[in-house]
């Protein structure tokens, strides 16, 4: 076949060049998701650690009185 | 990978991918024959080798990991050739277009290099369904590591097939005693093909991150998870034992 026309080939050449963009970019998207994704677990297991630790240092706050009174005694 | 390396290697390839098509499309000139629609090869014939490469890259860690065990190894072979198959499709989708524009067909059956290419494509998407029919997680992966062997072993003995096979269409322009690429065209190609190389680590050194970052985070997760049902975790370290391991 002859060579197409600029006004011909510039429409195919630009339709390889946006398929490889929205391709990459499709892809980005969902590696975007999928770090949203990752940081929002991230928050809730610091969610989950903070609460652990509090829960830990309450039961040690209400002995320190009664160990204390032990002690006295 | 470090966060900084894996920033490096994208600003990197997207540098390069941009000065690629700078060339391309102010400095390569236009082919004789078939014009300015040549200036798809520049895209197209890059990220095909990209691909294949990257099919064979993922046997080779496969390799590793049967003979290593090392679970590692087999997520950088499931990368790999995720980040093939993805490579792949833009491989099939833009010589769709170039066979269009310069045969008058979106596809051409009786043209080897096509045909193997998309049977090798093929081949590949059925590693998904292999793999993830599996449950049991060391034998999906040892299964997986065979296929992406004998598959990647295929990929070079497919593409001499071809090379030896007379084309019709397709052209030769690598290798040619005649008509090989002129230098400036070459040069083009070979930044296009860094750039489109260096794309494709930088999408696996990208996904095996976020991949080991999961992983580490269901680990933290299912540690959390084990010291919130028991009282204190430290208590009771020495009544209860993790699964699997004896108490004694």
């Amino acid at each position: 076949m002859p060579a197409l026309p600029l006004d011909e080939a510039g429409k195919y050449v630009a339709a390889a060049y946006i398929v490889f963009v929205v391709l990459l970019l499709v892809y980005i998207a969902i590696m975007a998701w999928r770090l949203g994704r990752i940081s929002s677990e991230i928050e809730e297991i610091a969610e989950l650690s903070e609460r652990r630790s509090d829960a830990e240092a309450e039961p040690a706050a209400v002995d320190a009185p009664a160990e204390a009174e032990e002690v006295r005694s | 990978m470090k966060p900084s390396t894996l920033r490096t290697l994208a600003l990197l390839t997207a540098l390069l991918i941009g000065a690629g098509f700078a060339l391309v499309f102010f400095w390569a000139p236009n082919e004789a024959d078939q014009g300015f629609i040549q200036k798809i090869f520049y895209l197209h014939v890059p990220l095909a080798i990209v691909a294949l490469g990257g099919f064979v890259i993922g046997g080779i860690h496969a390799i590793r990991h049967l003979r290593t065990g090392d679970p590692v190894h087999d997520a950088r072979s499931y990368v790999s050739i995720h980040a093939s198959i993805i490579f792949g499709v833009a491989v099939l989708l833009t010589g769709a277009i170039w066979a269009k524009a310069s045969w008058g067909k979106w596809w051409v059956w009786d043209e080897p290099t096509l045909v193997s290419f998309l049977i090798v494509f093929l081949l590949y998407c059925t590693y998904y369904p292999l793999r993830y029919a599996i449950e049991d997680r060391e034998r999906q992966a040892r299964y997986a590591s065979v296929f992406a062997i004998t598959a990647g072993a295929f990929v070079p003995l497919n593409f001499m097939a071809v090379r030896a096979a007379q084309s019709l269409v397709h052209p030769r322009t690598f290798g040619t005693v005649d008509g090989g690429l002129p230098g400036d065209m070459w040069l083009t190609f070979l930044v296009c093909f860094a750039g489109i190389a260096l794309l494709w680590v930088t999408l696996v050194s990208f996904e095996l991150t976020a991949k080991r970052t999961r992983g580490q985070l269901s680990r933290l997760r299912r540690s959390l998870d084990d010291g919130d049902r028991l009282p204190s975790a430290a208590g009771v370290a020495g009544r209860i034992a993790p699964s699997g391991v004896s108490s004694r």
